[in-house]
């Protein structure tokens, strides 16, 4: 479903990302992980066509995101970093225009905002300005606009950052719903929210590929922190004595 | 051309909920009032004048259109230049700022569409702004008879001088993503398509009539006069077709960084 080929990424002199490659299948959720500044969001930008690659290539569903942007970026829903929210619009007048840029028929539009604000709680606050909501309420917006038009593909960048204890195991069991017929990115620093939703993970380190295997396969015998603090402190040879506690 | 409608939808929205387009209006309309008050009083005062000379032929000579309409279009003009930067600073700035770029790159919308959307978005409002504006020239038809031809002529120059700044406007919103930036910098632009021609008056002939050409007051004030050319349209046509295609390239300049 999504097929990430040798991606480099440089700003002048500076390499963001360098000669990454992994894989998605339809109906799994890859937990994206990596320190702060590893290159997640760059991964993610170059998969949802914001911007190319410098080389190496993404496939969505077979299509090229370069030659084919189009027909990628239709099937692509994208929750950025910080939620892309116009703070003057209601709710619902948001979901519509996204929905509508996203190419939904104005027939289906009612019905398709009616179940992403039943699916992402915003049943409450229809009509409520955005500006005026609380984080947690405006994450589910954000939510909400990634997936209004069924994609097939959902990049997530940390999508329960700023909820409560409740929303996040709501949220959850929705991405978890979601990725029956999906292909799911998610990225995140909350590794017990990996180990409960993903079935693939990947670790990124100083925009390098340190791991990608199957969840179940790294964690036969220790903890996804252990994994997590063994692999990006590989290359500055960190003592094994760190890695119990923090994370 | 749907979702160019539906973004320009969505700007003309947001432009009306933001406090902008009526401290905008607000003071358009106060000022083009004032202007217009102010002419029509001197109007008055010079038909006083002659009549008491009994001089009826300068006083048959006195002229609505030339000395009513065509300052109160210039002045309002020159109003433009300082308004028109307000209207479109937020247009690229702002969705740069918010985040809400990367809804619209990452959103199945060709580039032209986005750009598109957005000029349409501000050619409206101006159509608004200059519409409310022929109140003006309306009281004239009713209690005078100035020549309405070389009235609509002249608003058209005012329509395409405004669309015209509105897409430099458009251009250095795209640069930046600061809204004073992308303002001051559509100002000084502006102003320097103003004034380009002064000096055209001591410079050589071919010079000149470069100069000449290149100023946007030019064009307009032709057509202030009644005297539309396909010269003066062309003139509105490139500068309007081309900081658009600008704006496009610079939009689209994130896909190859």
């Amino acid at each position: 479903m999504i097929e990430v080929r040798n991606l480099t990424k440089r700003y002048g002199e500076l390499t963001a990302i360098s000669n990454i490659s992994f894989t998605a299948e339809k109906g799994q959720i890859l937990g994206f992980l990596g320190p702060n500044g590893a290159g997640k969001t760059t991964t993610m930008r170059i998969i949802t066509g914001f911007m190319p690659a410098t080389s190496g290539t993404v496939k969505i569903a077979g299509y090229d995101i370069f030659n084919d942007s189009y027909e990628c970026r239709r099937r692509i829903g994208y929750l950025p970093e910080s939620p892309p929210l116009y703070g003057d619009m209601t709710v619902v007048t948001y979901l519509r225009f996204v929905g509508r840029i996203r190419g939904i028929a104005k027939a289906d539009l009612t019905d398709a905002v009616d179940r992403v604000l039943r699916s992402c709680g915003l049943e409450d606050v229809p009509h409520r300005v955005i500006g005026h909501l609380s984080k947690g309420y405006r994450q589910r917006v954000g939510l909400a606009q990634a997936m209004i038009h069924s994609p097939s593909v959902l990049v997530l960048d940390e999508p329960t950052i700023g909820l409560d204890p409740r929303q996040i195991i709501d949220i959850r069991t929705l991405i978890k719903e979601l990725a029956a017929d999906r292909t799911v990115i998610l990225s995140t620093h909350i590794l017990p929210e990996v180990s409960q939703l993903c079935d693939k993970v990947v670790i990124i380190n100083q925009g390098r590929i340190v791991v990608e295997d199957m969840l179940a396969n790294l964690t036969r015998d220790t903890s996804l922190e252990q994994v997590f603090l063994r692999y990006i402190s590989q290359d500055s040879a960190v003592p094994s004595g760190v890695a119990e506690g923090t994370a | 051309m749907k979702n160019a409608l539906t973004i320009a939808g969505k700007e003309l929205r947001s432009a009306f909920v933001s406090p902008i387009a009526y401290v905008v209006l607000t003071g358009f309309m106060l000022l083009g009032g004032w202007f217009f008050f102010n002419l029509l009083n001197r109007f008055n005062f010079l038909v006083q004048i002659y009549m008491s000379f009994r001089n009826p032929e300068v006083q048959m000579r006195l002229n609505l259109n030339e000395l009513v309409v065509a300052p109160l279009l210039g002045n309002l003009s020159v109003v433009l230049i300082i308004l028109v930067p307000v209207i479109t600073m937020r247009s690229f700035a702002e969705e740069k700022r918010a985040g809400t770029y990367e809804l619209l790159l990452t959103s199945p919308l060709s580039i032209a569409e986005i750009v598109m959307g957005k000029f349409l978005g501000v050619v409206a409002f101006l159509v608004v702004m200059l519409a409310l504006t022929a109140v003006y020239p309306a009281i004239l038809l009713v209690y005078g008879n100035p020549e309405p031809g070389i009235i609509a002529s002249g608003y058209l120059g005012l329509f395409l001088l405004a669309v015209a700044f509105a897409t430099v406007g458009l251009l250095t919103s795209s640069f930046t993503d600061n809204q004073i930036v992308a303002a001051v910098s559509c100002l000084i632009v502006l102003l320097l398509l103003y004034v380009i021609s002064w000096p055209a008056e001591t410079a050589g002939p071919t010079l000149a009539a470069v100069l000449r050409y290149l100023s946007l007051t030019e064009h307009f004030s032709e057509m202030v006069k009644g005297v539309i050319e396909t010269k003066d349209l062309i003139y509105f046509g490139s500068v309007i077709t081309l900081a658009l295609y600008l704006t496009h390239r610079s939009v689209e300049s994130v896909r190859w960084r």
